[in-house]
């Protein structure tokens, strides 16, 4: 679990970028934080790891206070994933994997024979392994990416944008992967994106920041959509308008479901 | 023209290539002098240029100082050691080392600087200490500038080592001031030929170098970069759908 107590960070500038923040993250489900460019979710994401450190408040990684532990072992027991995949490019696949299980003392022999299961398990073939990743689409970058993220069998999974850059085929392929993948895997997993479908498909709990680096709301999707908090979070994930604001017609004796334009979103079985 | 010729004579002359003072000899004295400059101001200057390079702190000190490092004539600093330090090897030494020290410190920290900050972020963020995002990460991509900047001050050291014949019988500026001293021209003329040769020779081993430290990794995006690049311009379609392309 991971506890965000009265959490605040002002840089240098004098820039706000979280204000008085509390969440809280519960084990083996996916928090989304998800908000504009500038609600400070990264900041947020990156205090779990002490990639950046709050100027005020906690944060507790079950119940720990992070503060308290070296950053860098603190971080070799956290999965990270991150925009265009943040891979090594003078480091082949199967290097890229196995870096940190090789900089937390793992055998080499052991390292790597993981890293090839791994690669299996984000659905990578093998025969990639030897490759560089400049050599590889960006979908399979990003795979790589979160092969890597796994690859310590963390607890926590901290993913910042990690879909943001690629095409939306292969981002919806990638959402679909991560679906499975946390089904098997049940990590306590945080994402970050500013996309609010991305968010309500993977977000057991969806938290949506606004500027300043504010929380205007933390719930489910269900919730979220059926009692936005305030008319910023309504605007915010457009309840009221487009292929969110659906009613019920009758077409031959059955109940058709269509969108705010009048399109078809499907049919009421029950 | 006919000097040319003479100076080239002079080179061919195998009476030139035996005994003491022969051009082996002084070959061989100036690569010694050219090494051990680049090594003592490696040492400083290396270290120095890589924490700039990685921490970004300090970056404006070290232009100015580099920059006035270079304003100084080494001929002048030269006789002024040699004034200060007496006849021998030290004050070429010095001069050298201060000659040498800005396209180092430059290199170095260029080198470090052109690493993309993404990639340190992501090396940091897995839990890499700061010595080895140097170590692993910084350098190895950095390396083919770091390299370029080695590579400029050899050539500065092996073309001005010369000068460590003004203070010392030392190395292929021997046969230089000699001839000026006893108007021997193609004696003169051929010491610097060889200098000149000595220095492409040495700086063409260092453009290999240079470019047997560029990753693999690193290469093999250059020749995937020509392949994925799209057929039209990229104003005329928009943002080509190609995976992979750098945000």
């Amino acid at each position: 679990m991971i506890e965000f107590r009265r959490v605040t960070k002002q840089f240098p500038d004098g820039t706000v970028a979280v204000e008085d923040v509390d969440i809280v993250m519960p084990p083996h489900k996916t928090t989304v934080l998800v908000g504009s460019s500038g609600s400070g979710k990264t900041t947020l994401l990156r205090m779990i790891n002490r990639m950046v450190d709050p100027t005020g408040g906690q944060v507790l990684i079950d119940g720990m206070d992070v503060a308290t532990q070296d950053p860098v072992q603190l971080r070799r027991g956290i999965g990270y994933v991150m925009q265009n995949s943040g891979l090594l490019p003078h480091r082949k696949v199967i290097d890229n994997v196995a870096t940190v299980p090789l900089l937390r003392g793992v055998g080499k022999r052991e390292a790597y024979a993981h890293a090839l299961e791994l690669l299996d398990t984000v659905g990578l073939d093998r025969s990639l392994a030897d490759r560089y990743p400049s050599q590889l689409s960006g979908g399979q970058q990003q795979r790589v990416g979160v092969a890597r993220g796994l690859a310590v069998d963390p607890n926590i999974l901290l993913m910042d944008e990690p879909f943001g850059a690629v095409d939306p085929i292969v981002r919806a392929e990638l959402q679909q992967e991560l679906l499975r993948l946390q089904g098997e895997l049940g990590k306590t997993v945080v994402f970050v994106t500013h996309d609010i479908d991305e968010a309500f498909l993977l977000g057991d709990q969806v938290v949506i920041m606004q500027q300043g680096g504010k929380i205007s709301q933390a719930a489910s999707p269900a919730e979220i959509l059926a009692h936005p908090a305030d008319d910023f979070v309504a605007d915010f994930v457009g309840a009221d308008r487009g292929k969110r604001a659906l009613h019920v017609t009758e077409v031959d004796g059955r109940n058709v479901v269509v969108d705010a334009d009048g399109r078809p979103a499907g049919v009421l079985t029950s | 023209m006919n000097l040319f010729f003479d100076g080239i004579a002079w080179i061919l002359d195998p009476t030139n290539w035996t005994g003491p003072g022969s051009i082996p000899e002084r070959i061989g004295q100036h690569l010694v002098i050219s090494a051990v400059v680049l090594v003592i101001a490696s040492i400083i200057a290396l270290p120095v240029g890589g924490a700039v390079g990685h921490t970004g702190r300090g970056k404006d000190l070290s232009v100015m100082v580099s920059g006035g490092l270079r304003a100084l004539p080494t001929l002048g600093v030269l006789t002024l050691f040699a004034l200060w330090l007496g006849i021998g090897l030290q004050a070429p030494i010095i001069a050298l080392v201060i000659l040498a020290i800005p396209p180092l410190l430059a290199g170095a920290y260029a080198g470090l600087e052109s690493v993309d900050r993404r990639t340190i972020d992501a090396a940091r963020a897995m839990g890499m200490r700061e010595g080895q995002i140097v170590g692993r990460v910084e350098l190895p991509l950095g390396m083919p500038i770091v390299v370029g900047g080695i590579r400029s001050a050899t050539l500065q050291i092996i073309a001005t080592a010369t000068l460590a014949a003004y203070v010392a019988d030392f190395g292929l500026g021997r046969f230089i001031f000699a001839g000026l001293k006893t108007r021997d021209y193609a004696e003169m003329l051929g010491g610097s030929i060889l200098v000149i040769i000595l220095a492409l020779v040495v700086d063409g081993c260092f453009a290999i170098t240079q470019r047997l430290v560029v990753p693999a990794g690193v290469r093999a995006a250059m020749a995937t970069d020509l392949r994925s690049r799209p057929t039209r311009p990229r104003a005329a379609v928009g943002r080509p759908i190609t995976e992979g392309n750098p945000e």
